[in-house]
């Protein structure tokens, strides 16, 4: 049994946590907050593009590394870990959408721009009024896509957006050129990661694949952001841990009280499911698994739980001073919405759970 | 990734499908009506023996003490195929997962030499005798004394949630032998005859109606000095020892206790509060959710265990998670079911056998969320343990026992 990351994928993940340690975390996210600062930290970008990141799922013949699903979730978790202001995250759900539904010609197409950074993707699945991915108004009509899609993480700076848009056989993907698009910035609960206004009035837009592969990406974008999540909770966790042992209240580091410890050992509980939901997502990936549909939504509905919880409880035990403007802890309270709009919301991601586990039970009877 | 077993292990496994498939086919099916404590205890001896003949005891130990000298994983892989079966269970598990990894880690040549193979082929039957009504969560906290005569030792005390106590020939005690010393140092280690005079046993009935514990009471029961486990005021070292293997044996959910898969059955045969089957209600699927989050992510944090053990390595500190969410989980996964199925789900007489199940786990979560380290304690060791946290103030840990308040 080998229920675990390969090594090959653990060194990547130490080596982005490292760098990130280094040029992301806190501070930069405070200076990305002003107004005037720009979309990404376009040094930042570019050396992690020279560090093969973007290039690690693309396929070896597509300019990429050809590495694995679990290549991309250690880099979702040390980005989410990190807050870092690229936008990484969303550039390998991209590529796995353009992996699982894309032909040879978009492949070729798109992602050797993907893999070396020069080709910013994102993905755009939320509208105004669409509470989850599966209910979708934006329609295609003889290749042009019709609606707005909004919010879209990273869209202000991007060059290729990852549509989903109604269709006969249910929602699927479409590519979209941004260079022909209308892109509106628009502000969002989160002020470090840029959100946009994607408006298609009758844009060209390329097919990517079938209803099908627009689950199938679902399924996997779950296990990628809740690596992500899983990243911003321990973040928020640790952060809040090393307040504990050092700030003292009534003569004594307030880690002592159980009042306090008890919530941090609560974190860790929540991190730690999430956890062992988003590895079974991961090996789920990896072996094309049945199980990938309820793997992903357990690893959503707990990531999203470990976010939120964390992000939470993060203000209260830091007490007065988390409120403050001053203090970081805002960054993961205002992340945790961030996440939960990414794809959808911890309510329809346990239905989505709950219908897996009905469509086995039927399939076993 | 994947889930299979090494070529060694598959090997292991087959030998020990095909040794169970030939030895334990009485036990396929559940007993009818559960069986006697009598016929239980004569059961599980001929099953024990059955399984020493065969080498399927003490997988883990040193051959020197009888065991088959194999790694963690063989144990754990006998333990799931023997779990297919309904073969007596427990009788031992304290014993030979706790006590005797004691007395021969920390008791001489001559005591393991006598009592580990006894143990071991099933003969002797052993109970741990640690909590007292004062000494809980906090159990080092221990009153019962013993105080030495000649080449003996005599204590006097009492013991409480001894489990299998009535069917014990042997246990270990943990007893105070110098109260002049702050309370983890005066703790010494004994093995006791549990037949010995001046022992009683008393079953204690639980508040969810069975028996499974016992008080015992100690008065002037003579132990001799050889029986001593490890050295005098070294009892809360060995104490460590036998509650390491305890935290490893005290882990997920019960084998057979409902879980979410009982909860989406029961919700597809009872009406929503706004009409409709409660299966599609939202609030019923969020519970399958959570139900399913908490149960198989222990599940599968066990399986990262599994995964380090099976290459040679320790398992994380994350398996610390595991009592503490299934315990709770299984506590409100029963309130939850049983309020969905209103009266029926309150009525004890000819009620449905997964109502019923569902009852008996609602009775018994809020012991296990007790046993073996409180919920609130093993979130003490996880904050202190894993992530670091100072640990309580403790104003009598420094104090003599006697002197502290």
């Amino acid at each position: 049994m080998n229920f675990d990351f390969s090594d090959d994928a653990k060194a990547l993940g130490d080596q982005a946590k490292k760098l990130f340690a280094d040029k992301a975390g806190t501070a930069a996210a405070r200076k990305a907050m002003a107004k005037d600062a720009p979309a990404f930290d376009a040094a930042l970008w570019a050396e992690i593009a020279a560090l093969g990141w973007t290039a690690a799922r693309v396929p070896e013949a597509h300019g990429g590394l050809g590495m694995t699903a679990e290549e991309s979730c250690m880099l979702a978790d040390a980005a989410g870990g990190a807050l870092a202001c690229v936008p990484l995250v969303s550039s390998l759900l991209a590529t796995e959408a353009l992996l699982i539904a894309g032909n040879e010609a978009q492949q070729a197409k798109y992602f050797p721009g993907i893999a070396d950074g020069s080709c910013i993707a994102v993905a755009a699945w939320s509208e105004p009024g669409a509470a989850n991915p599966q209910a979708l108004a934006v329609k295609a009509e003889g290749g042009k896509l019709h609606g707005v899609k909004a919010p879209v993480a990273d869209l202000p700076g991007a060059h290729l957006a990852i549509v989903a848009a109604a269709g006969a056989d249910g929602p699927s993907l479409w590519l979209v050129d941004l260079s022909a698009a209308k892109v509106d910035t628009l502000e969002t609960l989160d002020l470090v990661r840029r959100h946009g206004r994607l408006t298609l009035d009758g844009v060209a837009a390329e097919p990517l694949g079938s209803a099908a592969d627009y689950q199938l990406w679902l399924d996997r974008a779950a296990v990628i952001l809740a690596y992500e999540a899983i990243g911003t909770a321990t973040a928020a966790m640790t952060m809040t841990v090393e307040y504990a042992k050092t700030r003292v209240a009534f003569g004594q580091t307030i880690g002592r009280y159980q009042g306090v410890k008890h919530k941090c050992a609560d974190m860790y509980i929540k991190i730690e499911l999430a956890r062992a939901h988003a590895l079974h997502g991961i090996a789920m990936i990896g072996s094309n698994g049945a199980e990938l549909r309820q793997a992903a939504a357990a690893a959503r509905v707990a990531s999203l739980e470990a976010a939120s919880f964390c992000g939470e409880e993060a203000v209260q035990l830091h007490g007065g001073i988390g409120f403050t403007w001053e203090s970081d802890c805002q960054f993961y309270y205002r992340r945790a919405r961030t996440l939960s709009a990414a794809l959808g919301g911890r309510g329809w991601w346990a239905d989505r759970l709950v219908r897996a586990l009905e469509l086995r039970n039927r399939a076993a009877a | 990734m994947d889930f299979n077993d090494t070529p060694a292990e598959a090997d292991y496994r087959a030998t020990a499908r095909a040794w169970l498939e030939e030895n334990a086919a009485e036990y396929r099916e559940p007993p009818a009506t559960p069986w006697k404590l009598d016929e239980f205890i004569a059961r599980s001896k001929a099953w024990q023996a059955k399984k020493f003949a065969a080498g399927y005891t003490g997988i883990t130990w040193p051959k020197a003490f009888g065991g088959q000298g194999l790694g963690p994983m063989q144990s754990i892989i006998y333990g799931q195929e023997e779990g297919r079966f309904h073969a007596p269970s427990g009788l031992y598990s304290i014993g030979l997962g706790m006590c005797i990894p004691t007395v021969f880690t920390h008791g001489s040549p001559e005591v393991a030499a006598r009592y580990v193979p006894k143990a071991l082929v099933g003969d002797e039957v052993w109970c741990q005798l640690f909590s007292e009504p004062a000494a809980g969560s906090d159990l080092a906290g221990i009153r019962t004394k013993a105080v030495k005569d000649g080449d003996d030792w005599i204590i006097d005390g009492q013991k409480v949630w001894t489990s299998f106590a009535h069917a014990s020939d042997y246990g270990i005690v943990v007893c105070r032998t110098d109260p002049s010393k702050p309370k983890h140092k005066g703790l010494t280690m004994f093995i006791v005859d549990m037949k010995a005079p001046g022992m009683e046993v008393r079953g204690i009935k639980q508040m969810s109606g069975g028996s499974d514990f016992n008080e015992v009471f100690f008065n002037n029961v003579r132990v001799p000095d050889a029986w001593r486990l490890g050295a005098e005021g070294d009892g809360w070292k060995v104490a460590l020892t036998t509650l390491m293997h305890e935290r490893l044996a005290v882990g997920g959910k019960p084998r057979h206790a409902p879980g979410y898969a009982t909860l989406m059955k029961l919700a597809k045969g009872v009406e929503a509060p706004n009409g409709g089957p409660a299966i599609e209600a939202g609030d019923v699927r969020q519970r399958i959710a959570q139900s399913y989050i908490n149960d198989e992510g222990i599940k599968l944090t066990q399986l990262r265990a599994l995964s380090a053990l099976s290459k040679g390595q320790m398992p994380g500190p994350e398996q610390s998670i595991s009592k503490v969410v299934v315990a709770k989980t299984m506590q409100e996964m029963a309130a939850f079911a049983l309020d969905l199925a209103g009266g029926d789900g309150f009525v004890t007489e000819g009620t449905d056998p997964e109502l019923e199940k569902l009852q008996g786990s609602y009775l018994w979560s809020a012991g296990l969320r007790i046993a073996g380290g409180t919920d609130e304690i093993l979130r003490n060791i996880i904050a202190e343990r894993v992530l670091g946290l100072p640990g309580d103030l403790r104003p009598d840990k420094d104090k003599p026992f006697n002197a502290a308040a």
